[in-house]
């Protein structure tokens, strides 16, 4: 007999079931509730072949298993969060029974309440920025060949102002990264930088200067978009993309916890 | 080449594994289960995709980051 275990997918408050019954959980296993308290732990059963310490190990080395395992994690999150705030757990949280979910339900419920109390009415957005310096370096002034004193000094001289410039550049679609994320945390309740993307794992072959998540008042949610349209047309080398809307999981958290980009 | 000026997603896409990452390996609620991810592992996570993609990447190139059209 296999063992079992209860995979966690985030905890709520006052989350109707009925809301999860068209969603898959992890391994098309059916999706529960287990009420603690005035707590809601969205849960369903995993087997421990696949999600004991060894088995996780192994599999999360299986990209195919990693994807599959992430999507349906964020699918049951993304249904329960359209009832009521969710605040997410971390991928693959298993629990061997219920009662000791039930137990960390007691120990942490505070800390569970206070997160909820964080994102309720609020939806989290991701913006990305990439930038492009071949469109931001200005090619070296024509003419100024002319007074060099022979082909390989003029060489150096067009290489020290190339390297100025590109550095320059790269100060400054920094600064403006920043003068972004400013602008959005502005608006937004707050805001938290996630390390910039492998572009191995992305895909993106530009420079990303920004991997931001905010925390947005639904009520704020229109001023926020229309933010992040305006600064995708400030300079022509940077790229913005907007993704979301997102459950919380950046902000499901406290800030202490969270790790440095 | 086309210019992409329009950063709003469009509803329905398929989100990107990545993006998908950063939120549920550096993001969500982290309690002690019996069985959970810790920090170490989420760098093991990171590694092993970046050496699971190099060699898929050969083949094709499946998690572009999608570009949002006009």
């Amino acid at each position: 007999v296999t063992e079992s275990g209860i995979y966690v997918y985030g905890v709520g408050r006052d989350l109707p079931p009925e809301g999860l019954e068209k969603v898959e959980g992890v391994g098309g296993a059916p999706v529960e509730v287990v009420e603690h308290d005035g707590l809601t732990a969205v849960v369903s059963p995993v087997s421990l072949d696949d999600f004991g310490e060894d088995a996780l190990r192994r599999n999360l080395e299986d990209l195919g298993w990693l994807e599959s395992t992430a999507r349906a994690h964020h699918a049951v999150v993304d249904a329960a969060a359209a009832f009521a705030a969710i605040a997410p757990l971390g991928l693959a949280t298993v629990y061997r029974s219920e009662d000791r979910l039930r137990a960390a339900l007691e120990e942490r419920g505070e800390e569970f309440t206070r997160a909820l109390d964080r994102i309720t009415g609020r939806t989290e957005w991701g913006v990305k920025a990439y930038a492009d310096l071949k469109k931001a370096t200005p090619s070296a002034p024509a003419g100024q060949d002319a007074t060099a004193s022979g082909p390989g000094t003029s060489y150096l001289k067009r290489r020290r102002v190339e390297h100025h410039t590109e550095e320059e550049a790269r100060r400054e679609v920094l600064a403006v990264a920043g003068d972004i994320d400013g602008e959005l945390r502005d608006i937004a309740v707050t805001g938290r930088l996630h390390r910039p993307q492998d572009p191995q794992l992305s895909g993106e072959r530009g420079w990303m200067i920004l991997n931001a998540a905010y925390l947005v008042d639904d009520e704020s949610a229109e001023d926020f978009r229309a933010a992040v349209t305006r600064l995708a047309d400030l300079r022509p080398e940077i790229r913005l993309q907007l993704t979301g809307p997102w459950a919380p999981y950046s902000f499901a958290t406290e800030e202490e916890a969270w790790t440095e980009v | 080449v086309p210019t992409q000026r329009e950063p709003a997603p469009a509803r329905g896409q398929r989100i990107a594994l990545v993006d998908l990452l950063d939120r549920l390996l550096a993001g969500g609620v982290v309690v002690s289960g019996e069985v959970v991810l810790s920090i170490g592992d989420v760098d093991l996570v990171y590694v092993s995709l970046r050496a699971l993609l190099t060699s898929i990447r050969a083949a094709d190139e499946p998690y572009r980051a999608r570009e949002v059209p006009r």
